[in-house]
């Protein structure tokens, strides 16, 4: 721990001390991936607790709030409920925190209902899991959330044809049924919509057809790593940047693959709530505090997922230490400065309502690295998905 | 027309792919009978050389080429000598024990060395460029690898079948204790086949990385496309793996541009329409 640690927690406790009742030891049970494929994910979430803890100590309101991670390894929904029902029962953790994807947060909505304990989730994106119960509270996104202020600003800028490409599996066809919905409604055209399966490894026929049809836009949704790297290489070699097909996309420039993407990457559009370049004070900070840990760390949507969520659960300490209930009553229409900009968790859908920024790839002439520069905020939005 | 000259030429990219990522494969669980569950193993550690010394050292991709080549078979053939010469006469299921436990181990040492994220190999300009084809372009690697599996098919046939290895190779593989009786040295003969199948493990990795890129987890993620081709190829028969590659390249490619949706499901029901109609593969010999 640095030094600043040591200073913030007698500062907080100066200011706070009068609402702590009796001071509690609250344990927050994080369930993510540490190994295997995924761990990148896990190492984000704790590189990005460390720095919150850095910067605010580790105490709210006079509790001391400890962490334990599990690794749940991948997809994998009987494990995180195991993990879950072991961190409840015998380590009696008061919050729990994490999750990746989607399944393995769906899998603990029946343990945390019954035991009433706040669950934040630092990424799973889909917006239904939120429904199935009132103790879930999210600081990630949903896709409906960045996949529709994308086709409107495509339509502002003057797309009317557009051909979607989604890998075919939960996420992508949440973001396709954003795209084409809002899209049409707007009055563009959708000439194609094609589902890739998730194990495609040449993406030429599916390029190729969309530049036989030669659409304004191509929407796409694809899973990080390999599919994104081969993707973007066949959209510029088959010609369809060349041909004027503008690239509009999500998450697939996200900071923790995009210099491996390379020039390939550069021009590309995308509609997302954080890139690392973004330009604040908040995430100034939060990159030098996260940076001065972790020389080599790499700030994406999961490090500031888990940064806002560890936010999220001081606040909650502070104002309700272990009860469960009035803790989310508590967070419900909180707002925050957060790196990525102003939030506020949405008292309905009880995911974060942000801004979406619509943003290039460049290359910094400073440091020669490939960036998400902003190039305006489309929108200030909550869950779209939440109704559907 | 458009449709098909699009399918047989993307198809035939993506088959030669298919091709020079499971040649090695062919060569050590085809030919040598060694189930060799750690052929990605290979590809994965001369792509991440390849890597290493392009991006890390900074030398030309022909020099990272060779170099990760030769540092592939340095690496493969104390194993030989060590590792698969004691599981040569195992069981198949000891050898899939050994050899996925090989594969977790190269997974685990390249992920502490260089982390689990993508570990691109850049191609020199002249095969980024995009080909004009008259009708449509193409990228130029994908040329320079349809002509290289050529190449590659055409060598192996010229050693296996023409030059004296190839007939040792083949008598030892046949019967080991009466070739040893004729005077080969069959061990050498094994030590050198493993050390070819490692060699063409880490070109596939590295030609192929355009489209299966070079990552941690590249063993795992790739093993069934590798473990397929040899198998519809038929055991033992090179010829056999480079038409199933072909075969399946075109035959997955034509499934992506007709039925989107449903390529991956096609594929796989005509693997298994194939093996059932031919248990051995195409060219299997029983």
């Amino acid at each position: 721990m640095t030094a600043i640690s040591r200073f913030a927690p007698a500062l907080a406790l100066g200011i706070v001390v009068a609402q702590a009742a009796v001071a509690e030891d609250i344990r927050v049970g994080v369930i993510a991936p540490f190994s295997g494929p995924f761990a990148q994910y896990g190492t984000q979430y704790q590189q990005a607790i460390e720095a919150y803890q850095a910067q605010h100590g580790t105490s709210a309101g006079g509790n001391e709030i400890e962490f334990i991670y599990r690794d749940v390894g991948g997809v994998d929904p009987d494990l995180a409920r195991s993990l879950a029902q072991e961190l409840l029962i015998r380590d009696e953790v008061d919050y729990l925190a994490g999750f990746t994807f989607t399944p393995n947060a769906l899998a603990v909505a029946p343990l945390i209902e019954q035991s009433q304990t706040p669950t934040v989730i630092f990424n799973a994106a889909t917006s239904a899991i939120n429904r199935d119960s009132e103790f879930y509270l999210r600081t990630s996104y949903t896709l409906w959330q960045v996949s529709a202020p994308m086709a409107e600003w495509a339509y502002e800028q003057g797309v009317r044809s557009v051909v979607t490409t989604v890998t075919d599996y939960g996420p992508g066809i949440d973001a396709e049924n954003a795209f084409v919905e809002t899209f049409e409604a707007l009055g563009g055209e959708v000439l194609d919509s094609i589902r890739m399966p998730l194990s495609t490894t040449d993406f030429t026929p599916y390029l190729q057809s969309v530049l036989e049809q030669s659409p304004d836009g191509l929407f796409v949704f694809l899973p990080g790593g390999p599919p994104t790297y081969t993707f973007t290489r066949t959209y510029n070699e088959n010609g369809l940047r060349e041909d004027g097909i503008m690239f509009l996309g999500t998450a697939e420039t996200e900071e923790s693959n995009l210099q491996a993407l390379g020039d390939p990457a550069l021009g590309l559009m995308t509609a997302y709530h954080y890139s690392e370049a973004h330009d604040s004070e908040a995430n100034a900070e939060f990159l030098a505090t996260l940076r001065e840990l972790h020389p080599d760390a790499i700030a994406n949507w999961a490090s500031v997922g888990a940064y806002d969520g560890v936010h999220l659960i001081y606040e909650m300490v502070e104002a309700a230490g272990s009860d469960g209930p009035a803790a989310v009553q508590h967070a419900l229409g909180l707002e925050w400065e957060s790196p990525r900009g102003p939030v506020t968790m949405d008292p309905e859908s009880r995911t974060v309502i942000q801004n979406v920024y619509i943003r290039e790839v460049i290359r910094n002439p400073d440091t020669g690295l490939l960036e998400n520069v902003e190039q305006g905020i489309i929108a200030t939005v909550g869950d779209l998905g939440w109704d559907r | 027309m458009g449709l098909f000259l699009n399918i047989v030429i993307d198809g035939t990219a993506y088959g030669m792919i298919l091709f020079m990522i499971a040649v090695g494969l062919s060569v050590t669980m085809g030919l040598m009978r060694v189930v060799n569950l750690a052929h990605g193993a290979f590809a994965l550690v001369g792509g991440a050389l390849a890597h290493w010394f392009q991006q890390d050292l900074g030398t030309g991709f022909g020099i990272a080429l060779v170099a990760a080549i030769a540092g592939t078979v340095i690496l493969a053939l104390p194993l030989e000598l060590v590792l698969y010469r004691r599981i040569y006469r195992m069981g198949e299921l000891q050898q899939v024990l050994a050899t996925i436990g090989l594969t977790f181990l190269f997974i685990a040492t390249i992920n502490l060395w260089q982390g689990s994220a993508l570990l691109v190999i850049e191609f020199p300009q002249a095969l980024r460029m995009p080909v004009d084809l008259g009708f449509r372009t193409l990228p130029a690697h994908r040329l320079a690898v349809i002509g290289l599996g050529f190449a590659i098919i055409l060598f192996l046939w010229w050693l296996l079948d023409r030059t004296r290895f190839g007939v040792r190779l083949r008598a030892s593989v046949d019967n080991r204790d009466i070739a040893a009786a004729h005077g080969i040295n069959t061990d050498m003969v094994y030590l050198a086949t493993f050390g070819l199948g490692a060699a063409l493990a880490a070109i596939g990795g590295i030609m192929g990385s355009e489209l299966l890129p070079i990552e941690a987890y590249y063993p795992l993620r790739y093993m069934v496309l590798f473990l397929i081709v040899v198998a519809v190829g038929g055991m033992g028969s090179i010829l056999g793996s480079f038409l199933a590659a072909l075969g399946l390249g075109i035959l997955e490619t034509a499934a992506r541009y007709l039925l989107p949706d449903a390529a991956t499901i096609s594929f796989f029901a005509i693997v298994i329409l194939l093996l059932t109609l031919r248990p051995n593969g195409l060219m299997g010999r029983v």
